[in-house]
């Protein structure tokens, strides 16, 4: 049997179970503002948004593989391409472009025209530091790392800081490779 | 009619995680079926080294007398495979929709922790249905 064709992230998109994105969006909303509560420093919120979304990243990405047919990606800007198209396009209904790519093809850059996690946000002058949206890229690192690639997921732009867009830098710091240790003398 | 005699998925680590058996044939205890996964696990990745050609992905189908066992690695390394009688169709794509279910139903479950043994009520209960439903597909041949 054939392996069945990779299905577009609209496809995917369409056919799995939704919320209402304000009840999604109000509840994200109320998960950050109970961490600034809890965690008093603003540094020490978006390190727990990071492992939040770390946490979601390493399940995540065997639904996403299940239910996208993505099969192996060839390289990197694969990779960075199917995230963007297809991930971004499933999971949040949005969908983001790839740029600004290094010359050897280890580094870029997500941008997001619209993110639904920021509807009704605007950020106080005491959390200035906080990086609202950095459940995003902890996903991200999660679910790439169970794919054996280990990266670095920084946010570069952020409408909420007053940049014209959300724009996520990821950096591949090494592929591990999926061979088993043989050498079990050493 | 065609039989699933078992079913075992086995963690990145080789470990077996979930174990069911759908049939009189070839029930195992829990040794037998541990030992099973792990011998499994070794020489799926053994078929990897010694494939002539590069990029192979392991064994996908072991044919025997009296069984077929068909494999599904995921991209992340956890391993489904189902032992059934000879000749059963469809395998392919029941390991996929077993996948699908382990992932709504296991991963998604706030209470399961990563590569441990699954024990979750709602995966068992889609699993059979799917199971059930795939037989009657069968039948209805």
């Amino acid at each position: 049997m054939a392996p069945a064709a990779p299905r577009s992230g609209d496809a995917i998109f369409a056919s799995v179970e939704r919320v209402n994105a304000e009840l999604f969006t109000l509840t994200y909303g109320a998960i950050v503002r109970q961490l600034l509560t809890d965690l008093e420093e603003v540094e020490e919120v978006n390190k727990q948004l990071d492992q939040m979304g770390y946490n979601i990243g390493i399940r995540l990405i065997d639904e996403f593989l299940a239910k996208s047919n993505v099969s192996r990606c060839v390289d990197f800007k694969e990779t960075a391409e199917v995230i963007a198209k297809v991930g971004f396009k499933m999971f949040l209904g949005v969908t983001a472009s790839v740029t600004n790519w290094d010359a050897d093809g280890t580094c870029c850059s997500i941008v997001l025209e619209d993110n639904p996690l920021v509807d009704f946000v605007e950020l106080p002058d005491t959390c200035q530091g906080l990086y609202y949206c950095n459940i995003l890229s902890g996903v991200i690192r999660g679910a790439l790392e169970m794919v054996s690639m280990k990266t670095e997921v920084t946010w570069i732009r952020d409408v909420l800081r007053g940049d014209d867009a959300y724009e996520l830098q990821v950096k591949l710091l090494k592929q591990v490779p999926e061979e088993y240790p043989y050498k079990d003398d050493e | 009619m065609a039989a699933i005699y078992s079913l075992y998925i086995i963690n990145k680590s080789g470990g077996l995680i979930f174990y069911k058996d759908y049939g009189s044939k070839g029930r195992m205890d829990t040794n037998d079926s541990l030992r099973v996964a792990s011998l499994w696990h070794s020489m799926h990745a053994i078929s990897q080294q010694l494939s002539p050609t590069t990029g192979c992905s392991g064994i996908e189908l072991l044919e025997a007398d009296t069984f077929d066992l068909h494999c599904f690695q995921s991209l992340t390394g956890t391993k489904f495979f189902v032992v059934c009688e000879p000749g059963t169709q469809h395998m392919e794509a029941l390991l996929k929709v077993i996948y699908e279910l382990y992932t709504d139903y296991v991963l998604k479950n706030p209470f399961y922790e990563m590569e441990m043994p699954i024990r979750c009520e709602l995966f068992d209960v889609n699993l059979t249905q799917a199971i059930q439903k795939d037989r009657v597909v069968l039948l209805g041949r």
